[in-house]
This record gives structure tokens, sequence and C-alpha cells, in this order.
């Protein structure tokens, strides 16, 4: 099996950061928006280095919406910046009217997604927002492992035209996907070759995914492993070609098992080829605070819950 | 600039539109839309500059946003009788199929409109976005836009309004329809708004009232006022006072006609005290 190496953990958010930076450089019609989080999610750069292009919103994540809607005509290609929570749940229908429906190129860019960003709580945590954005039409919904996968998606999604949901985190994670590497949004990547379970990972699950894999394969078990960096549009035919290998799924995400990318796995299987699937994912409740990793291990988010699940849906085959 | 008397054509042909397309379909808002019709038939027709055909970006050239987006007949006619799409296609007013959805859409690529709207509060936001990309391309013309009075409850409203004057985005005229009606009666019943020349002036803003917004000339020099205090720091709204369901006497001085059609004797009746026709379609 292919190993993969952790060349030295880092935020995904400064994969955002350094993204937008550089398109700060390369592409003059983005601008970025932000709701009294710019450290957050670091965009300083940006800031400093094109201040007529950064808009300080202040603690109105309706507004900045709105106004990202607004400027797309005139040709700007706007980046919003806020947490996931903020980016999403609490402006829905912002999000649905205005950039959506209205089908506006608005790049919906959200960090501190999901539990880990830890001891704030789940005020400030979100568990639902993959589903609450891809349920709308035309909204593509990207979520990145590793800070290059990040800096490589915040430039692609500037070449994309149309509404764009890109979640990222807060903690240090492995970072191990090339620098250099081409994002393409809808294509899922290939990460090992395996014969006896997929297992299909989103965001920084993606790691703990290859390490339940090494695991799974000193017991003897050959996994696949997929990243899927888009939830939307899905990369059926990638699913469909590991699973008539493999004969069963894994799916894992930190996220709520309602609505996520293991909902929308189960729905491809459903439709075209019905597999055996096991959910790594949190059971349909809020979050706490904690630490990043207490929380990935009180709510079942690791590479031990993933062996675990493995060996689960391998049994039901 | 349009001579009155010929706006005023402009204006009952309008009226006659938006009644005739409500009631072929029993559905949609009169009310608030006989109510802006003398504003929008003189925006679009003698105070916007406007580029020949539409573009989406609308550069180098004055774009208007409909906040109040219940009100799609008026829009739909002005922008129909100011040759955006066929006259005719007013037909299909609410029907499966058509661009011309009950509350305006750009998902199916209407000439004229830019934005969607409808779920209320949102308009202004998206007006502050089209205007500092404006400042930004280095684009001179001004963005206006018309939101309703019960919509300022909504409270996204006043983080755009706060915004504005913060930022000063002094390139853009907010209008507000004030009629002082909503769907479930007077705002002062619903939830009052207090002072808006109060609220506006405390966030920053220029306020100008136009104290009666069914006149023409009325709406020309008040508009003309606004103008001029744009390019000077400050964004500026106009407190334009309508009466809802103006035109017709039976629509007036109440809140019922807010989303309601005419029966067929109401039409008749309501057409017949607007006479004037530039030609139906």
């Amino acid at each position: 099996m292919k190993k993969y190496t952790n060349t030295g953990s880092k935020d995904t958010r400064s994969g955002f950061g350094d993204g937008l930076t550089e398109l700060g450089k390369t592409n003059p019609n983005v601008v970025a928006l932000c709701a009294d989080l710019t450290g957050s999610l670091k965009m300083n750069a940006f800031k400093d280095n094109h201040p007529e292009r950064f808009f300080q919103i202040g603690i109105a994540e309706a507004n900045m919406i709105g106004i990202a809607a607004g400027m797309t005509i005139g040709g700007k290609i706007p980046f919003t910046g806020t947490f996931a929570n903020f980016s999403t749940g609490r402006v829905y229908d912002q999000i649905r009217q205005s950039v959506a429906y209205s089908d506006k190129n608005v790049k919906i860019c959200a960090s501190h997604a999901g539990i880990t960003l830890g001891e704030d709580g789940a005020t400030h945590q979100i568990l639902e927002d993959i589903g609450l954005m891809k349920m709308l039409p035309g909204m593509t919904v990207i979520n990145t492992c590793d800070y290059n996968q990040t800096k490589a998606a915040t430039l692609a999604i500037a070449d994309h035209h149309g509404p764009v949901y890109l979640r990222f985190g807060r903690p240090k994670v492995a970072n191990f996907t090339p620098a250099d590497q081409k994002f393409e949004i809808g294509k899922a990547v290939q990460l090992t070759e395996g014969t006896d379970v997929t297992i299909i990972a989103t965001g920084h699950l993606v790691w703990e995914a290859l390490q339940a894999a090494e695991t799974l394969e000193a017991a003897g078990i050959s996994a696949e492993v997929i990243n899927i960096h888009t939830i939307k549009p899905l990369d059926e035919e990638a699913i469909l070609a590991s699973v008539a290998k493999t004969g069963c799924v894994v799916t894992a995400e930190e996220h709520n098992f309602l609505g996520g990318l293991g909902e929308s796995v189960s729905r491809t299987l459903a439709v075209h080829h019905p597999t055996p699937q096991e959910f790594v994912a949190t059971q349909d409740t809020f979050g706490e605070s904690g630490t990043p990793a207490q929380l990935m291990e009180k709510y079942g988010l690791n590479a031990a819950a993933i062996v675990k699940a493995a060996e689960k849906v391998i049994g039901r085959k | 600039m349009s001579d009155n008397k010929s706006l005023e054509n402009l204006v009952t042909q309008v009226r006659r539109d938006i009644l005739r397309m409500v009631h072929k379909v029993n559905s949609g808002h009169p009310g608030g839309s006989l109510g802006c019709a003398e504003f929008l038939v003189t925006l679009y027709n003698d105070i916007m500059k406007l580029n020949d055909g539409f573009d989406m970006d609308g550069k180098n050239e004055d774009v208007f946003f409909l906040s109040n987006g219940h009100i799609s007949p008026v829009i739909y006619s002005v922008l129909a009788r100011r040759g955006y799409f066929p006259v005719d296609e007013l037909n299909t007013f609410r029907l499966l199929d058509s661009r011309l959805q009950g509350h305006p859409t750009t998902h199916e690529g209407l000439p004229g409109i830019r934005i969607a709207s409808g779920s209320l509060g949102q308009g202004m936001s998206v007006a502050l976005g089209a205007a500092l990309t404006k400042k930004l391309n280095g684009d001179d013309n001004l963005v206006y836009s018309l939101h309703g009075d019960g919509e300022l409850q909504e409270g996204q409203n006043w983080e755009a309004i706060m915004y504005a004057a913060g930022n000063k985005v002094d390139n853009i005229i907010a209008t507000i329809d004030y009629n002082q009606k909503q769907i479930d009666g007077a705002t002062d019943d619903v939830l009052p708004l207090g002072s808006l020349s109060a609220k506006f002036e405390a966030f920053g803003w220029e306020v100008l009232e136009i104290k009666d917004g069914n006149n023409i000339q009325a709406i020309k020099d008040g508009m003309a006022a606004a103008k001029a205090k744009t390019g000077h720091g400050k964004p500026v709204v106009v407190l334009l006072h309508t009466e809802m369901g103006n035109g017709v006497d039976f629509m007036m001085n109440t809140h019922a006609w807010h989303g309601k059609a005419p029966n067929d004797e109401q039409l008749e009746s309501a057409l017949a005290q607007n006479p004037v026709t530039l030609g139906d379609y």
C-alpha cells in the first residue's frame, strides 16, 4: 500500500489565507469580505496587500452575503470569510435567495467547521453545514483535507463560475498532499488501492482514513482510500468503480451522519449499486467544549473509529 | 427628459397591465404595485441613465434593485414597456414555464432583473455590493433601490444601513415606499417603524422626502435633489410617500389589496378608471 507522509502539520485555514493572498496578486477581480474574523480566517495578508479590495463588514453576516451577491454584478469575485456556523446556518436564506437562486459568483469560505473548533463549544461549531449547502441547487460544496489541498482549492474556485461553499477547519492537521497538486472540482482522488473495503473520507478525516488503512493492512485487510474533497458535485464514477471491487464502504466526515458526505454516497449506492455502508460521523448530536483531540475521540471521528467501522462493514458483505 | 403627460399615460398603461396580470392568474400583489407605478415609470423613463439592451453587469449605466419583490407586476410592466422584453410576455405572469415568476428572479434570465427578491430585507445589502463594485470599477453611475417600509422590520436592513454610512457608500439612492401599510394592516399596528427620517439620520444618511410619491413632477424634483446629494460621502435615502392601490378608488386607503386579485367586475371598474391605453398586451 502506498504510504503517505505528514510533511508538517498545518491548519487548513492557513491554506485558504495563503491561497487568497496569491489570488490577490493574480486575479484583480477577487475581492474579500470578512465579518470581524480577519485573523481567524487568515485574511490579513490579503487585507494588507489589497486594502481597496478588502471589505470589513463587521458582525453582520447577512449583510456580508448580500453585499457579496451585489458585488458580483459588475464582475467581482467575492470571497466571504467567517466561521462555518455563521457562514451557513445563520444566513441560509440570504445564500438561498441572493446567491444560489440568483446564480451569483460568490465563494463562501468557512473556517472552524465541525467540532474541532473545540473549546468554544456547540454555539460556534457546526455539524450540519454540508447538508445545508448541498441542498441548494447549483451550489458546489468542497471540504478540503489539508493545508496544500485547501490552498489549491482556493485558487481553483476563483476560476469556477458559480456559487461555491468551501469548508475548512481550525486546528493544525497533517499536511500530506502535494504542494503542486492540480485541484479539480468534482474529481475524487484515489489515495490507496484495495480490495476488501472502500473508505471514502472528506476533510481532515482523510488523514485518519490513511492511518486506518495502515492499521487494517497490518491485520490483513486491504483498504482503498478515496479523498472526496468535492461533496457536490459528487464523483459517482470513482465511488462506483471502487465499490465494484471492494463490495463495502465506510464514509468518514466531521459532520452529522444526516445530510453529509455519507448520505450523498449512500444515495449514489442505493440508486446504482446497493452496498453495505458504515458511517463515521456524528450521530445527530450537537458538540461540546473540549480539545479537538478529545472531541474526535468522544464523537468517534478518528482512525480507530474508521478501523472499527471497516471491520463491521466487511462482516456485512 | 420626458414630458409629464407622456409619463402619466405610461403610468396609466402600467396600471392596466398590473390589474390585468393579477386578475388573469387570480394572484399577485396589486396594492403596492399600483402605489409605485409613478415612481418606477419616472425612474426608468426619466431619471436613470440606461444603456440600450440589457447586460447583467450594468457597467457604465445606472442600475436598480427591487428589494420588495412582491410588487413584481409593476416592475415587469415597466421593464417590458421600456423594451427589456416583449410586452406580450406579461401574459405569462405567474404561469408555468414563465420567466415572470411570482417574485422576480434571475434564474430564468429575464432581462432587466439582476437579483432575485421576495424574501424581504436583502435588497439593501445587494444594492450596496453593486455600489461598491461600481466604485472599484471607476464607474460613476448610480445604484437605485426600492424597499417596502414594512420591509424595514427585517434586521438585515439596519446592518446594511450602518455599513453604508460607515463606509461612505455615496453612490446609492435607496428609496422607501412609505405607504405605511403591510399585509396584516398599518405598519403602526404591526410593528411601528417610528421616525424613519430620524433613524436614517442617526445612522448617518442623507434623508430626503417626497411628500407626494404619486406625483410625477414631485418625483422628478425629489429625485433630482437626491441625485445632487450623492458623491458627498453619505448614502442617500428618499422617503417616498405613496398611496397603496393608487389610481383605483376601491383599492386606495386600505391594506386589503396588498395581495389580492380583483374579480371580473372589479377589474372592469378599475380599468374604466384608467382608460388611456398605449396598447394592451
